[in-house]
C-alpha cells in the first residue's frame, strides 16, 4: 500500500490535511490513494448541518463535537463557505467558533471553499468524508453554506441531515423553500433562548402534519448553545434516526444513493476535465462554441459532436 | 483544476486589533485565494494546529501589542519542529524595523508594517509561496 | 438666521455666480477630484452660504452655550475660564516605570493622568497567567494587585489630581482598586474624581477588550453607576466612546452614531434596573477620535452634544446636567504613519486643534513615533507641547465655538445629526443595540468602511504624505522607548511574595463571598472592593466572575 494511504488510515494529521488538498486539486496522485483507502471506510457516521445565514450552525457543531468527544468518540468537520464567483477566493471563517477544539487530537476541522459547486456542497465532498472516515473518525459533522433554500445537495451525502432555524425567522416557517424543509431528519430551533421558539416549533408540526409521515416522523429539538440547552437531546435524536434507518434497510438505500452521487461525481469530473482538456477536446469545444455564436450550428448537434469524439 | 493558494490568518496573543488582519484576509480572497482566519486570541498551539489540518501554504501573523518577538518566534519554532518547512510564513502590524532581523532569522520570510499596500502583500504571497 | 426676502436673494445671485465666475474659473483651474467626498462620504459642495442653513434659526437650533440644544458647548464660558485637561494616556512595563512616566509628565504641564493597561491586565489575567506570555507590559502597564497600584501611583496627590482608566472587562476591579488605594492614602472616596472606561458595547464591535458575555457586562456596569453615584460622586463611571469605533474603521458618522447609541442603551439599562437618570447621568461622560478631516470632526463635536441632549430629554432628564455631553479626545492613531514619522506632528495638530474648537473637556495628543512603538519621553513631550502651543500661543480659546455660525460647519453639523438619526432608525430596526451586535450589523458598517478606506488609500484616491505620495527612498530611524527588561521578572516575584504574605484565608472567604453576590442580584462593587482590600489579585477576582457569568467569543465579519 502507498505509504500516503498507511499515514491517512493511521489518522496522522498531516497525511489526511495533505490528502484533503490533493483531491481538492484533483491531483492524480490521490487516484491511487482513495482506491486503497476505500475499504477502511463505512463505520463513520455521517451528519449534515444545514440552515440559513446566521442560524448559528457554527456553535452548535462546536457543542454536537463537545458531546460526541465525551462519549470518547473521533470527530471529524468539514466547513463549508462560499467562494466568491467574482475571484475564485473564498473567506473561511467557521473556525472561529471551533477554537478550543483545535488542540484536541480526537478533532479534525477541514474549512473548504464550495469552488463553483452548486447545491451548497464541494464537489470533492464525498473524497473528503472518505477520507475522514478512513482515518477513523467515529462522527463527520458536515457544515453546509448557509445561503438558505438551494442546499439540498447534503442529503446526497448525509445520513442524519439536521436543518437548523432560529425562532422569529422574520417570515414563517412556510416561506422556507420546500426542498430545504423536505430534507429534514430533524429540526432544530437553535438560539431557543430567544423568544418566538412556541410558534415556530408551532408551524413546524403543523406543517409536519400536512406531510403525513407514516414511519418517521421528524422530530423537532429546541437547542440555546448560550444556556446550555437542548444539546443532548440533539445527540439522543440523531442516534434514534441511526436506529431508524438501520432497522427500515432505509439505510442501505441511503448510502448506495450516495456511492451512486459519488460515482456520478467522479465520472462527471473526469468528463468535464477531459473535454476542457487543451490536448484532447478543448479545441474542438472551442470551435463548436465559435460556431455556435455565428449560428453555424446548434448546442444539441455540437453536443452530439462533442459526445460522439469520446464515445469513439 | 486550479490550485488555490491557502493562507491562514491568525492574530497570536491577547491583541484585539484585527482590523488589519481583516482588510488583509478579504484581499487576499479578493486575490482569489482560499483564507482561513481563526479569530482573536490563538495560542502558538492552536495555529499550528488549524495550519497542519488546513494543510495551508501560508501563515500571516497579525499583532499591534508589541508581543511579537516571543509570540511570532513560537509559532515559527513550532511550525518547525512540526516540520512545516514548506509553509511561508509573513507577518505584520506594529513591529520596529531593528526587529524585524531577529523575525527573519527564526523563519518569518517577511514583515508588512504600518503603510504597506494590500497589493504588495498578495504579490509577496504569490511570488514566494513554496509549494 | 437670514431673512426669507434675502435666501432668495442670495440663492439667485448663487447661481448666477456658479454659471459665469464659477465655471469660468474651472476651465482655468479644473477640479481635482470628480466629486469631493469627506471621510464619511458626504459630498462637499463648493461654496457655502446662508441659503445651505436657511432654516436654521439662532435661538431655537444654535443656541448659547450652557443652555438647550447645547450646540455651542456645555460650559458657558469653557476656555476662558479654564482650559482642557492635558491628559496623555500612558503606561508601560512595570508600575515603577510607569510611575516615573507620570511624574514627568505632571513635571512638563499635563493637568490628569490617563493608564493604559496591558493586555493581560485589559483580559482579568495576572502577569504569571500562562496567557500572558510575551505580554508583560508591552502596550501598558501592568497591574495584578492593589500593590501595583500603589507604586502605580507613588507621590502622586490623589485628591488633586483626577485620572482616566482605559479599562473595560475587569473596569469594576480595577476602579476598586483605585479606590481602595485612596483609601489606604487616607483620602476618602468622596474627594476622589476621575473616570474608567467601563464601556463594553463598544468592545464587542472594536476593541475587543471583553471578557464576559453583554448581559452580565451590563449588570456589572449599571453597578458601577450605582455605587458612583452613591459613594464616589466626583467619578465618572463610564467613557462611552467612540475613538475605537474609528479607529477600527469607521467613519466620523458612524462614530457619532453608534457612539451615541450606545450611551442610551446604558441609560435604558440603568433606568431598567430602577435608578433615575438624573441621579446618574451627570457622571455619564464620553471619549471621541480627533481623525483627519478638519471640519468634519469641529461638526461632529457639536451634532454630538445637541443630540445628546435630545435624546436625553426624551428619555425623561430634567437636570440640565444630565443633558451635558463631556467628552474627552485623543487624536487619531490610525492616521499616524511609520513612514517619516516626524509629520505625524504635524497631523496631530491639526486634529487637536479640532477638537479644541469643537469644545473638548480633555484631550490627548498622540506622539509621533506611535506607529512605531510606545512613545518616547521626547516624543510625548513635543505631543504636551502641542497642546500648550495651541492653548497659550493661538487665540482660538480667547472665544466660545468660534466657528459657530459659518455656513459650512452649521451645514455640516446638521447633516451629521441628519445622517445619525438615520442610524438609530436602522438599529430601531433590527431590535436594537445588542440585538445589533448579535447580528454583527455595526461590526460589518465598520469593516466595510475600513476595506474602502484601504481600497481608496492603495488606489491612490486617497493621499497619505510618506505613504503613497511625497515617499522617501531612504527612511531615517528615530530613537524609539526601551523598556526595563527585568520588569517581568520583577512583577512575577511580586505577584509571589504578595500571595505568600497576604492573609489567604480572608482572600478566600471574600472570593466566596463574591461569587455568591454574582450568582444573584446584589450590586458586586463592596464585594469587589473587600476582595481588593485583602490582596486578592486582578486574576483570582475575575475568574471568579469568568466562571459565573462564562466568557464571551466573537463571530467573525470581515
Amino acid at each position: 500500500m502507498n505509504n500516503l494511504s498507511t499515514k491517512v488510515i493511521a489518522g496522522d494529521p498531516r497525511s489526511i490535511a495533505r490528502l484533503i488538498t490533493l483531491v481538492e486539486n484533483d491531483e492524480p496522485e490521490a487516484v491511487e490513494v482513495m482506491q486503497q483507502i476505500h475499504r477502511y471506510t463505512g463505520q463513520a457516521q455521517i451528519i449534515g448541518v444545514t440552515g440559513v445565514m446566521g442560524s448559528g450552525k457554527s456553535s452548535l457543531i462546536f457543542e454536537l463535537a463537545l458531546a460526541y468527544r465525551a462519549e470518547g468518540k473521533k470527530v471529524g468537520i468539514i466547513a463549508i463557505d462560499p467562494t466568491s464567483p467574482f475571484s475564485g477566493g473564498a473567506l473561511l471563517g467557521d473556525r472561529i467558533r471551533m477554537t478550543d477544539l483545535s488542540t484536541d487530537s480526537g478533532v479534525f476541522i477541514r474549512s473548504m471553499g464550495t469552488r463553483g459547486m452548486m447545491g451548497g456542497l464541494t464537489s470533492s465532498l464525498y473524497d473528503v468524508v472518505e477520507i475522514l472516515d478512513a482515518a477513523g473518525m467515529n462522527v463527520i459533522l458536515i457544515e453546509t453554506v448557509g445561503v438558505g433554500q438551494d442546499e439540498v445537495d447534503i442529503v446526497k451525502i448525509a445520513d442524519t441531515t439536521l436543518v437548523v432555524l432560529i425562532p422569529g425567522l422574520g417570515d414563517s416557517v412556510q416561506t422556507i423553500k420546500a426542498g430545504l424543509m423536505e430534507i429534514a431528519d430533524i429540526f432544530v430551533v437553535n438560539k431557543a433562548d430567544k423568544p418566538g421558539v412556541e410558534q415556530t416549533i408551532a408551524e413546524l408540526e403543523s406543517m409536519l402534519d400536512l406531510v403525513g409521515h407514516t414511519e418517521y416522523r421528524t422530530p423537532i429539538v429546541a437547542t440555546s448553545v448560550k444556556e446550555k440547552k437542548g444539546i443532548q437531546l440533539l445527540i439522543s435524536k440523531i442516534a434514534e434516526h441511526q436506529e431508524y434507518l438501520k432497522k427500515s434497510k432505509t439505510f442501505d438505500t441511503r448510502r448506495r444513493q450516495r456511492y451512486e452521487a459519488e460515482l456520478i461525481e467522479i465520472i462527471r469530473k473526469r468528463l468535464m476535465s477531459f473535454i476542457f482538456d487543451e490536448k484532447k477536446l478543448k479545441k474542438t469545444v472551442d470551435c463548436c462554441i465559435d460556431r455556435i455564436s455565428k449560428k453555424e450550428l446548434d448546442p444539441y448537434t455540437a453536443a452530439d459532436e462533442i459526445l460522439g469524439k469520446i464515445l469513439k | 483544476m486550479v490550485k488555490k493558494i491557502r493562507v491562514l490568518v491568525a492574530k497570536p496573543g491577547l491583541d484585539g486589533h484585527d482590523r488589519g488582519a481583516k482588510i488583509v484576509a478579504r484581499a487576499l480572497r479578493d486575490a482569489g485565494m482560499e483564507v482561513v482566519y481563526t479569530g482573536l486570541h490563538q495560542t502558538a498551539e492552536q495555529i499550528v494546529n488549524t495550519a497542519i489540518q488546513e494543510d495551508v501554504d501560508v501563515v500571516g501573523l497579525s499583532l499591534l501589542s508589541g508581543a511579537h518577538m516571543t509570540l511570532f518566534i513560537d509559532v515559527a519554532l513550532l511550525l518547525k519542529e512540526k516540520q512545516m518547512d514548506d509553509v511561508l510564513v509573513v507577518g505584520g502590524g506594529i513591529i520596529p524595523q531593528e526587529d524585524i532581523p531577529g523575525l527573519k532569522k527564526a523563519g518569518i520570510s517577511e514583515v508588512f508594517g504600518p503603510g504597506t499596500p494590500v497589493e504588495d502583500i498578495v504579490s509577496y504571497i504569490k511570488k514566494n509561496v513554496k509549494r | 438666521m437670514v431673512e426669507k426676502e434675502t435666501i432668495k436673494n442670495i440663492r439667485e445671485k448663487r447661481a448666477d455666480w456658479e454659471k459665469q465666475k464659477y465655471s469660468k474659473a474651472i476651465q482655468e483651474n479644473p477640479e481635482r477630484k470628480p466629486k469631493f467626498k469627506n471621510l464619511s462620504d458626504i459630498e462637499i459642495k463648493n461654496l457655502y452660504t446662508p441659503v445651505d442653513i436657511a432654516d436654521l434659526r439662532y435661538l431655537k437650533d444654535v443656541g448659547f452655550p450652557g443652555e438647550e440644544p447645547f450646540l455651542r458647548g456645555v460650559h458657558p464660558n469653557l476656555y476662558r475660564g479654564r482650559l482642557w485637561t492635558m491628559r496623555q494616556f500612558a503606561g508601560f512595563g512595570s508600575a515603577e516605570e510607569t510611575n516615573k512616566r507620570y511624574h514627568y509628565l505632571l513635571e512638563h504641564g499635563e493637568t490628569g493622568l490617563s493608564v493604559a493597561f496591558d493586555y493581560p491586565t485589559l483580559y482579568g489575567y495576572d502577569t504569571d497567567h500562562p496567557l500572558a506570555r510575551g505580554e508583560f507590559g508591552k502596550c501598558g502597564v501592568a497591574i495584578s494587585s492593589l500593590r501595583d497600584m500603589e507604586f502605580l501611583f507613588h507621590g502622586i496627590p490623589l485628591d488633586k489630581i483626577t485620572t482616566s482608566m482605559t479599562i473595560n472587562g475587569p473596569a469594576a476591579i480595577v476602579w476598586a482598586m483605585y479606590i481602595a488605594n485612596a483609601e489606604n492614602q487616607g483620602i476618602k472616596k468622596d474627594t476622589i474624581g476621575g473616570t474608567i472606561q467601563n464601556d463594553i458595547l463598544k468592545e464587542y464591535i472594536a476593541q475587543k477588550s471583553y471578557i464576559f458575555p453583554p448581559e452580565p457586562s451590563m449588570r456589572l456596569i449599571v453597578d458601577t453607576f450605582e455605587y458612583g453615584f452613591k459613594n464616589v460622586p466626583k467619578w465618572n463611571t463610564i467613557s462611552i466612546s467612540g475613538y475605537h469605533i474609528r479607529e477600527a474603521g469607521s467613519t466620523a458618522v458612524q462614530e457619532l452614531a453608534f457612539t451615541l447609541g450606545d450611551g442610551i442603551e446604558y441609560v435604558k439599562a440603568a433606568m431598567e434596573r430602577g435608578l433615575s437618570i438624573d441621579d446618574f447621568a451627570p457622571r455619564l461622560s464620553f471619549f471621541f477620535n480627533a481623525h483627519n478631516d478638519f471640519f468634519e470632526e469641529i461638526a461632529k463635536y457639536r451634532a454630538a452634544r445637541k443630540i445628546w441632549a435630545q435624546e436625553m430629554k426624551k428619555l425623561g432628564a430634567k437636570k440640565p446636567r444630565s443633558l451635558w455631553m463631556r467628552f474627552h479626545t485623543q487624536t487619531a492613531g490610525c492616521s499616524l504613519t511609520a513612514q517619516q514619522p516626524e509629520m505625524n506632528i504635524v497631523r496631530v495638530t491639526m486634529q487637536a486643534l479640532a477638537a479644541v474648537l469643537g469644545g473638548t473637556q480633555s484631550l490627548h495628543t498622540n506622539s509621533m513615533d506611535e506607529a512605531l512603538a510606545l512613545p518616547s519621553e521626547k516624543a510625548v513631550r513635543i505631543a504636551l507641547r502641542t497642546q500648550q502651543i495651541i492653548a497659550e500661543e493661538s487665540g482660538v480659546t480667547d472665544t466660545v465655538d468660534p466657528l459657530g455660525g459659518s455656513y459650512y460647519i452649521e451645514w455640516l453639523t446638521s447633516k451629521m445629526e441628519e445622517e445619525t438619526y438615520k442610524y438609530f432608525d436602522k438599529v430601531e430596526r433590527l431590535g436594537g443595540v445588542i440585538p445589533a451586535i448579535e447580528k454583527g450589523f455595526f461590526q460589518r458598517e465598520i469593516a466595510e468602511s475600513a476595506y474602502r478606506y484601504q481600497k481608496e488609500t492603495d488606489e491612490n484616491k486617497r493621499i497619505i504624505v510618506g505613504v503613497n505620495r511625497y515617499k522617501l527612498d531612504e527612511e531615517t530611524s528615530i530613537p524609539i522607548l526601551k523598556m526595563d527588561e527585568k520588569g517581568e521578572e520583577r512583577q512575577i516575584n511580586r505577584l509571589k511574595k504578595l500571595r505568600t504574605e497576604r492573609d489567604a484565608i480572608k482572600v478566600q472567604k471574600y472570593l466566596q463571598r463574591l461569587r455568591k453576590a454574582a450568582e444573584g442580584d446584589e450590586n458586586l462593587m463592596p464585594f469587589i472592593l473587600d476582595c481588593i482590600h485583602s490582596y486578592a489579585t486582578l486574576g483570582e477576582t475575575c475568574d471568579v466572575l469568568r466562571e459565573v457569568f462564562g466568557e464571551y467569543k466573537e463571530q467573525a465579519i470581515y
